[in-house]
């Protein structure tokens, strides 16, 4: 059976190192399999997080070559032949152990946003009416499985570290999924613009690229938030228009 | 407050949830709407559990597409499916209960695929009459999952990510649950729980064996803890195999295909190009199949004069079909059989970008991890271990267990599905009665104080807990143990069973036993998944005991029991639900435990169903 060479990060939150494995792999082999035999054979308290080995889950997470990947679904065969593969855990967060990132500052964040708020029931029997043409924007959003690998590539938040200003990709896409939901009555334009830190983000499109649900953050969540925004707070035609009619109250 | 040697957190609750799914999201979220104090322990990541791998829809008798249905058709379809070993009770509140809970979902946020005049849309599914389950895509379950999460958030629950529970307390041996002792992954150190009531939501068995849909964290961890605890575990005979899971590459092999793909169409077909499933009907849907494939592909159209194609048949047959064809030779290379959607095309315009529609995470699946166009190829796939129908028996109107103070939700409770669950019921089993258990917990946590754990059973639970470093890297590997263990279930108490095999199994897991109880692991206590395998051993053995012997003491075929030595239904098994029970020596003891009787005007309901 071929082998094939591994570096894998090995430490803790205070210091590590990269560590070497070679280990015979099967056809159409993805990286957590690979993780999952090093374990088995060579390093039974390898840590790394995992669960749904399906792509759905979003917790296998990592830098394979140095890209923000799911291990389940970053196949060996689609990687560089005869090279070593480095493995090593998301950087935009603090190291728990090995592969396993500390993401619990994306759990906090998502609580500062504002609820989903829906309007009163469409029919008498207390449901809504949507249309699929109308809801499909949002459904696209949804698809979101946290996997937090937006927030890793962001570099708001891996180069400057500006994770108490910037809520990232992840929960702008979560935030406009809410603004944009046919039900909901909530307002967070002024939190984007004052506590969310929307101004940070400068539409590299690095988010949208990792994204393993393929989900256009930037382009139809990011910067239609964005337009929202300059429309309420900084266009002078409106701010005219506001002088002549009372501001509408936060709902 | 008192404190625990080795012990370095105490928590106090008045309702304890431990498991973070759909059930143990639905529950905490009752509880607290009560006003009070309650804590929710997650295995994982809040939001991984394993309800976002539901990827069909959840059932409930809305009537959107089709206005025949109630809850009395979805009731019957239920006990039918379940081949009427269920709690009738169980089912009946389910049949009842679904429809709001799922339009609950959508107040909070949820956002359900359509219908043209805009209410939530339904799709066909196997075992259902008619078009029940509202869906998303192919993604329903994590709709669910993230929609309570994001919902519970803002409850003030004290959520504790990647910690794992491994005993309950009692107030005395076999008395009254008060709480629980586990440790937090990060830095490995033991907490106590205490809480007023417990609710037990921890899912199912499936890594018990080798080809299964279900990831590390089904252990059955809390099917044991009760267990050990003094509550009897029901109908652990009846292990669901999915029919459709991926079979290559090898890496992949288990991974679910969704239900949904024949729901849309999808044909099973043999390595002759046959379409198999219409050569075997069983006699209770003799009369609610399709004649031909013409009438199938109408009734998928929405035809409400047409029967459903075969495929749509309950889970159990259609693996046990799938399994006969690749067993006489008629399978694909890599030992399944096909599963055909890109032939919608030859209906439908546009079809190509119809199943990239109806079914993204199936298309995007296939391409990623076995280099297959659904929309063009054929798939290839074979029976995966999916779900367990068994589990904590409990009270159908209070989901409580026969210990008092403890409750138990979702998968890890039996009684619903009886012998065979329905696609599509899952997830609203996990609305409905999680629910119910977070409900009922907070009345039994208001009618009852906390009692103040025992030290020594801590200190014995944690002295257990330590033990794979008393071997450190000289014990047996705890991962090898798993393996073994998995590839003697799969190869000896699967799909088709047999007393001289299952007895086999048994001398095999006893040996194996032997070699948990010498499972060791290097390194320390911090995130450290060797120890964290060696410490699920002893549940995955248990469970896998069960199974095994509550399967000989079901000397039949039924739903998903197959017996190759008792191939047809027994009248008399059809009276009772196997239940394991702990007995005092600490071995294991099976005793038939008689159905309780469907009241008569459900009974009447099921009729009139049989007659429609």
């Amino acid at each position: 059976m071929p082998t094939m060479n591994f570096r894998v990060w090995r430490g803790d939150s205070k210091a590590g190192q990269f560590q070497d494995y070679t280990i015979e792999v099967d056809p159409g082999m993805v990286v957590l399999d690979a993780v999952h035999e090093i374990q088995a054979l060579k390093q039974p308290d390898l840590a790394c997080r995992w669960n749904c080995k399906a792509g759905k889950c979003g917790s296998c997470s990592a830098e394979v070559n140095g890209k923000p990947r799911l291990m389940c679904m970053t196949r060996l065969a689609d990687l560089p032949k005869d090279e070593i593969v480095f493995i090593e855990p998301m950087r935009a967060f603090p190291t728990i152990r090995d592969l396993v990132s500390d993401v619990s500052w994306n759990y906090e964040v998502k609580k500062k946003i504002k609820p989903f708020k829906p309007r009163k029931p469409d029919a008498p029997d207390g449901t809504w009416r949507m249309q699929q043409a109308d809801v499909e924007r949002v459904q696209e959003f949804r698809k979101c499985i946290e996997c937090f690998l937006c927030q890793d590539v962001c570099h708001v938040l891996r180069e400057h570290h500006k994770h108490d200003e910037f809520i990232g990709p992840r929960f702008l896409v979560y935030v406009a999924a809410l603004e944009m939901h046919p039900l909901d009555t909530g307002n967070r334009l002024k939190d984007l613009k004052d506590d969310h830190g929307l101004g940070y983000c400068n539409i590299t499109k690095c988010c949208t690229a990792v994204c393993p649900e393929n989900i256009t953050i930037t382009d139809n969540a990011i910067i239609p938030l964005k337009e929202r925004v300059v429309d309420e707070f900084y266009d002078p035609l409106t701010r005219l228009f506001r002088m002549f009619k009372p501001r509408k109250q936060e709902a | 407050m008192a404190t625990y040697p080795g012990i370095s957190s105490i928590h106090e609750h008045d309702v304890l949830v431990i498991g973070a799914g759909g059930a143990g999201l639905r529950a905490a979220i009752e509880a607290s709407s009560t006003g009070l104090k309650v804590g929710l322990i997650c295995k994982s990541l809040l939001g991984k559990a394993h309800t976002v791998m539901a990827e069909g829809g959840m059932a409930a008798a809305m009537a959107n597409v089709d206005d025949r249905d109630s809850w009395k058709v979805h009731f019957a379809d239920t006990m039918r499916g379940g081949a009427y070993l269920n709690n009738s009770r169980m089912a009946e509140l389910h049949a009842q209960q679904a429809p709001d809970r799922v339009r609950e979902l959508e107040a909070w946020g949820a956002v359900f695929d359509r219908t043209t005049d805009g209410r939530i849309l339904q799709r066909n599914f196997g075992g259902h009459r008619y078009p029940r389950l509202a869906h998303v895509g192919d993604r329903t379950g994590l709709e669910m999952i993230r929609t309570l999460q994001d919902h519970g958030v803002h409850k003030g629950l004290d959520i504790y990510m990647e910690m794992t529970v491994f005993e309950l307390l009692q107030d005395k041996p076999g008395g009254r649950v008060i709480g629980a002792v586990g440790y937090d992954r990060e830095l490995g150190r033991f907490r106590v729980w205490k809480a007023k009531a417990v609710v037990l939501a921890t899912g199912g068995v499936g890594r018990c064996y080798k080809v299964s849909s279900n990831s590390w964290e089904y252990t059955g961890d809390g099917q044991v803890m009760a267990y050990r605890a003094g509550a009897e575990i029901m109908d652990m005979e009846f292990i669901q195999f999915h029919p459709t899971g991926m079979v290559w590459p090898p890496s992949v092999r288990g991974i679910l295909v969704t239900e949904g793909v024949r729901g849309e169409g999808g044909r099973l077909l043999n390595n002759e190009g046959k379409r198999f499933m219409f050569d075997d009907i069983p006699d209770l849907y003799k009369n609610q199949v399709a004649k031909d494939e013409e009438e199938g592909w109408r009734y998928v159209m929405g035809d409400k004069n047409a029967n459903r194609p075969p495929e749509l048949l309950t889970r159990d047959h259609v693996a046990r079909c799938i399994n006969r064809e690749v067993k006489a030779g008629r399978g694909s290379p890599h030992g399944g059989v096909y599963l055909d959607i890109a032939w919608v095309k030859e209906k439908i315009p546009n079809g190509a970008e119809h199943i990239k529609k109806k079914l993204p995470g199936m298309y995007h699946q296939f391409i990623t991890l076995a280099g297959v166009d659904i929309t063009k190829e054929r798939m290839e796939v074979g029976p995966t271990t999916h779900y367990c129908m068994g589990g904590i028996a409990v009270d159908g109107d209070t989901q409580m267990a026969s210990l008092p103070g403890l409750f138990a939700a979702g998968e890890v409770a039996a009684g619903l599905h009886g012998a065979n669950r329905l696609g599509g019921n899952s997830l609203s089993d996990l609305i409905v009665f999680g629910k119910v258990a977070g409900e009922h917990a907070s009345k039994f946590a208001k009618a009852n104080s906390a009692v103040e754990p025992n030290t020594q059973q801590i200190e014995a639970a944690v002295r257990m807990a330590l033990k794979p470093f008393e071997q450190g890297d000289k014990g047996e590997s705890p991962y090898m143990v798993q393996r073994d263990l998995q590839d003697v279930m799969q190869d000896l108490v699967g799909i088709v069973r047999t007393e001289k095999e299952m007895a086999r199994a048994l001398d095999e897991i006893a040996k194996l036993r032997v070699r948990a109880a010498k499972a060791g692991v290097p390194g320390n206590r911090e995130y450290n998944p060797g120890w964290h395998t060696a410490l699920d051993l002893d549940n995955l053995l248990t469970i896998s005991e069960m199974i095994t012997r509550s399967a000989l003491e079901r000397k039949e075929s039924r739903g998903a029991q197959f017996r190759e030595d008792y191939p047809s239904k027994s009248d008399e098994c059809s009276t009772f639900n196997v239940a394991a029970r702990c007995s005092e020596d600490g071995s294991m003891g099976t005793v038939r435990r008689p159905l309780t009787p469907i009241r008569p005007e459900l009974q009447e309901v099921i009729k009139e169903q049989q007659k429609a």
